[in-house]
């Protein structure tokens, strides 16, 4: 009985909390990706606006969207576009996705920096990736297994490479990710076992490497130019998986998300993008 | 008046009692009525031997095999493991230890059952995964065994305590009478205290494991997750209960992956219901 007590106390004060801060307070939800960034954007916003409260957290692209339609959010981050499926499933709950892109991102392929190999084709890629090349030595490296590392299901950026590098852009195209594929719950995951562990390899958006980590030169065909994820070759395009990254709103920004929204696409706001190691739009 | 506050708190106590069984029903409801969905677009057959798990494809292939087994591989390793360790150290505290080392091998095991899986997932990490690696000369350490080397250490604590508890019932005379007839102390143990209790003793072992394979958070962060039907303990195994954590949050409600999870759930349900329920059945054959 008191335990129960204690619980509706709590309960009645986490109302009185959520109510007293929904005013000026925005909920971000979504893609794993663009937390950091979200987190950066959302800093120097309550900076220039101490009064108001933005809140960022990940869980994936999906994640992001089921929350939207769940209106548990008021932005949701996105490093994929919305699905038929998920438009439909808004508009009957009344949501409207708006879609506002913020910003470019380089998908980095990365393996260790002890690893030999260095650079491949998006079609040796695609093999590896859904199992059909299995050794390194196949591409060049030593004779080891080759460790697959992805995202979850829930990540757009595993949605992404499946789409863009597996499937090469084709609708009516099966490939999947090889069975015995690591699903890691999350980029830094993916990122610490690569870095200890010679004979992964693994993909996740270009902010993420670090010194730990050596990036793959990726070349579009066996007669391209093997380019590095850089700033300056997405922006030229050279450099083959690159994807725009979106912010969805409940219908046409309004009120504060508006404001945040144009903080976002202002010049201040796409120099964090920047910072972050994304590709600005503006 | 006094008869009408004894009847007021008895009706009380009496809704309490009721609303847990009330609450189990509830929820049990609400995931037959969600999970049962997906059985409209996939046969149950299919749905439970099926040998490929892509639940977000076009056409989905919601085949959970290789989640049933990876679940049962962990779980099975961390009882290999947890089993032996955990009755033998509960017949040490029961019979052979002093009552100063009783105590704090007790509270130890205690503090061990109060850390967070969470925490136990992150050690196993850092320290476990890389370990496995390096001594099996495996290419990941993210497997089955690291999974369930790290489960062992969960199960352990309910297996101790509850082992204990059945060998600490056991009534003096037993092992009196063992010794006066001239058995050694093992002996006693072995032939005498160990078959009184065993009802209790397996009841222990039947709640460790059910403790285990509703575990999650660390079983996600160790195992690797790769939906493929394990062949030995030394690969990736992706659990139930690691896939409905995982899957939930991306799945949009209403769809048919939606419904897969929550059918995945039913499956988890009736594994631990099954395991709880031979469990209890061990524990009242002792009285």
């Amino acid at each position: 009985m008191k335990r129960l007590i204690l619980v509706l106390v709590i309960m009645a004060a986490c109302g009185v909390a959520f109510a007293g801060q929904a005013k000026n307070a925005i909920q971000i939800k979504g893609s794993d990706t663009m937390v950091n960034l979200g987190q950066a954007w959302a800093e120097k916003y309550m900076e220039s606006f101490p009064a108001e409260f933005v809140a960022v957290t990940g869980g994936g692209s999906g994640t992001g969207f089921s929350s939207l339609i769940s209106a548990t959010c008021d932005i949701a981050m996105a490093s994929r576009n919305i699905r038929e499926k998920e438009i439909a499933l808004a508009k009957q709950k009344g949501i409207n996705p708006f879609e506002i892109k913020v910003a470019m991102d380089g998908l980095a392929v990365v393996v260790s920096p002890k690893n030999p190999v260095s650079k491949l084709t998006l079609g040796q890629l695609a093999q590896i990736f859904t199992g059909k090349i299995s050794n390194w030595k196949e591409v060049g490296g030593e004779d080891k297994k080759i460790v697959i590392l992805s995202r979850e299901v829930n990540s757009g950026t595993h949605v992404y490479f499946k789409e863009h590098v597996l499937r090469r852009n084709d609708p009516n195209s099966k490939e999947e990710f090889a069975p015995g594929a690591l699903l890691m719950s999350s980029s830094q995951a993916i990122a610490d076992e690569v870095a200890q562990n010679s004979s992964a390899i693994g993909y996740y958006g270009m902010g993420y490497v670090s010194a730990k980590q050596k990036p793959i030169f990726i070349a579009k065909d066996a007669k391209s130019e093997f380019e590095a994820p850089t700033i300056d070759n997405v922006i030229n395009g050279k450099y083959p998986i690159s994807r725009p990254l979106f912010l969805y709103t409940n219908g046409q920004p309004q009120g504060l998300v508006k404001k945040f929204v144009d903080f976002i696409l202002s010049q201040q706001g796409q120099t964090i993008v920047l910072k972050t190691d994304f590709v600005p739009v503006k | 008046m006094r008869k009408v506050k004894e009847f007021i708190i008895e009706k009380l106590i009496l809704i309490c009692g009721l609303a847990s069984i009330f609450f189990v029903l509830l929820i049990f409801l609400f995931l037959l009525k969600e999970g049962l969905a997906v059985f409209k677009t996939v046969s149950p057959f299919k749905f439970l031997f099926g040998k490929s798990w892509y639940p977000i494809s076009e056409p989905a292939q919601l085949g959970i095999l290789p989640l049933i087994l990876g679940s049962l591989m962990v779980t099975l390793g961390a009882a290999v493991i947890s089993v032996p360790i955990g009755v033998a150290c509960a017949i040490y505290i029961a019979e052979v230890a002093p009552s100063k080392l009783k105590e704090i091998l007790k509270s130890g095991i205690e503090l061990l059952a109060a850390i967070p899986s969470v925490v136990l997932g992150f050690i196993g990490m850092v320290t476990l995964v890389p370990w496995v690696k390096s001594m099996f000369k495996l290419p990941t350490g993210l497997t089955a065994l690291s999974g369930a080397i790290m489960l062992a250490f969960m199960a352990m604590p309910t297996i101790v305590s509850i082992a204990e508890d059945a060998l600490y019932s056991v009534p003096k005379s037993y092992k009196e009478g063992a010794l006066a007839l001239g058995a050694t102390q093992w002996q006693a143990i072995y032939r005498v205290m160990l078959p009184a209790a065993s009802s209790g003793i397996l009841a222990a072992v039947m709640l460790g494991i059910g403790r285990v394979i509703g575990e999650t958070m660390a079983v996600m962060m160790i195992t690797g997750n790769a939906a493929v039907i394990p062949q030995s303990i030394l690969v990736p195994v992706r659990t139930l209960t690691a896939t409905i954590a995982a899957e939930m949050g991306e799945a949009v409600v209403g769809s048919e992956h939606y419904f897969a999870l929550f059918a995945v759930g039913i499956v988890l349900f009736v594994i631990s219901f099954a395991i709880n329920v031979t469990a209890d059945l061990f524990l009242h054959k002792r009285h």
